[in-house]
């Protein structure tokens, strides 16, 4: 069993940017398994406790999504608030789309003082791909100015201004690739230049395509660029053929080979052919050089990460942090006579 | 695939109405940027010759000068790159691609929504600005420059003379120059 059980998260570790438990995971060098939250239309805290419930014991990491596909859900900063609350360790989503800079520093430092450790800079969807065509899209930063800007906040302790600020927030910075999409010989550039501007952990774009995966994957270890930052692949399971082919003509950024499709046509069960291709995408993943970990998309399936999961094996004898194993009363009475103990210590 | 991108685009940079980006083919837009060495080549040029006219410009003030310069600025700009005014002017660093006609407004390179066929998410008959860029700063001397971390567009210097301001600038920093050796 692993000894997260009763991780004491109270201190930053040296050379950790984040009391966060996904940094210690994979600063530790283990396989990170994060996996994408489907967030509520409604204002019911209970559903999403419930929704972050079905990862329990799976997951080192929730996304906490910000309007994705530029529709209208729950907040990001809000999932991540009540998602702190129980224990979760959320990774909370910033879209450049939709807020300006004033509001977006702001969100920072709110979010981390929920106790979120983690946050993805995105660029976001435009607004045409969303139910609300009609909005102003903002992109007033883009994502390589947001993470920028954020390390900034961080590391300098300044707005982008230069104000001060008192407490900086300790956040664990990440950001997005998309190895699927032209211009493909910059894409590792772009995730250098990522990297220059304050990435250190990157979510990748749904992969359906493993060579492709494969060349980007060796350029980048060229590149050296596994060493300096985390590198996750997101995957996801497809319901059928004809869900395959929608989200490749009308999800935008989404690469699946022809391939792919046969095969999930071929199939006497569609949906369990789209599991059964997911975890041998998730095997083939973990074994491919400077790869750190997998994310899981499985919008409107998410019940079936904690089974993907299990059955694919990546984790091996590893299990993430359970909300069980919350320390509770006994282990903070514990903790407060430890640091009463250490005060003692420093006094004599 | 989106069937009316008339209808269903919402980004409108200034003076281009989603009717009339519709009909729009890129033509000059591409043509500049499959020219990027040689743009680039005019573009220092100028620069030169604009910093030699600092005493000029100074002596009439910057402030003066500003409306006949941006006149010229914004009407050759607009013909060659498609020029938004953003007063921050990027092409140096952006192989000659104006990035500010991304629908995005990226000014740090291709977001994950490009198409198989290089096409922009947003505006499905528009190549994509950054993957134009891309193939322009590789024709281009300063082939590195594209990797430069841009900073966060300063809106209130829209509409305003990026030619002045760097000229400006580097006058300043000439001058400081020369009087820390002297």
């Amino acid at each position: 069993m692993s000894t997260l059980a009763s991780e004491d998260l109270s201190y930053i570790p040296e050379g950790h940017s984040s009391r966060g438990r996904l940094e210690r995971i994979l600063r530790r060098g283990e396989f990170a398994i994060t996996a994408e939250l489907n967030p509520p239309d409604s204002a019911d805290p209970n559903e999403v406790y419930e929704r972050g419930g079905v990862f329990d014991g799976w997951v080192d990491g929730i996304n906490a999504t910000d309007g994705s596909g530029a529709n209208c859900h729950m907040s990001s900063v809000g999932i991540c608030a009540l998602l702190t609350r129980v224990g979760y360790a959320p990774i909370m989503q910033i879209s450049c789309r939709d807020r300006n800079r004033i509001a977006i520093q702001g969100d920072v430092l709110g979010a981390a003082a929920m106790g979120v450790s983690n946050i993805l800079c995105l660029t976001g969807d435009g607004v045409q791909a969303g139910d609300q065509p009609g909005a102003k899209p903002v992109f007033d930063f883009d994502c390589m100015s947001l993470l920028e800007t954020i390390r900034t906040m961080r590391d300098e302790g300044r707005f982008l201004s230069g104000r001060k600020i008192s407490d900086p927030p300790n956040v664990f910075l990440g950001a997005a690739i998309n190895p699927f999409a032209p211009p493909y010989d910059f894409r590792p550039l772009r995730l250098q230049k990522k990297i220059e501007a304050g990435a250190q952990f990157v979510q990748s774009q749904y992969c359906y395509d493993i060579p492709m995966l494969r060349e980007y994957m060796k350029r980048v270890c060229d590149m050296g660029l596994h060493e300096k930052c985390f590198i996750l692949i997101g995957v996801g399971p497809l319901a059928s053929a004809k869900t395959a082919r929608w989200i490749r003509s009308n999800v935008p950024g989404v690469h699946i080979p022809d391939s792919v499709i046969g095969r999930l046509e071929g199939a006497d069960d569609q949906k369990r052919e789209g599991k059964n291709l997911c975890i041998d995408l998730m095997q083939e993943i973990r074994e491919i050089e400077g790869v750190s970990g997998i994310h899981v998309m499985a919008y409107r399936q998410e019940e079936f990460v904690a089974d993907i999961v299990h059955e694919s094996g990546v984790l091996k004898d590893r299990r993430p942090w359970k909300r069980e194993m919350n320390p509770g009363d006994a282990a903070a009475i514990e903790f407060a006579e430890r640091e009463a103990e250490k005060l003692a210590a420093s006094d004599t | 695939m989106s069937k009316s991108p008339a209808l269903k685009t919402a980004y409108k940079p200034s003076g281009t109405s989603s009717v009339r980006r519709q009909r729009a083919r890129y033509s000059i837009r591409l043509w500049s940027v499959r020219r990027a060495r040689l743009f680039e080549a005019v573009y220092n040029l100028l620069a030169d010759v604009f910093l030699k006219l600092h005493p000029l410009w100074n002596a009439i003030g910057y402030a003066r000068v500003e409306r006949p310069v941006l006149l010229i600025e914004n009407t050759v700009k607009s013909f060659l790159f498609d020029c938004r005014m953003c007063g921050q002017c990027a092409l140096s660093d952006t192989g000659m691609s104006c990035p500010m006609n991304c629908p995005k407004q990226l000014r740090n390179g291709p977001c994950g929504g490009v198409r198989a066929n290089g096409n922009c998410e947003v505006e499905p008959d528009m190549p994509c600005v950054w993957v134009q860029a891309w193939q322009g700063s590789q024709r281009m001397r300063a082939n590195t420059n594209i990797l430069k971390v841009q900073k966060p567009v300063d809106q209130s210097l829209r509409d305003t003379s990026a030619w002045l301001r760097v000229t400006a600038k580097k006058a300043e920093e000439r001058k400081a120059a020369q009087d820390a050796t002297s």
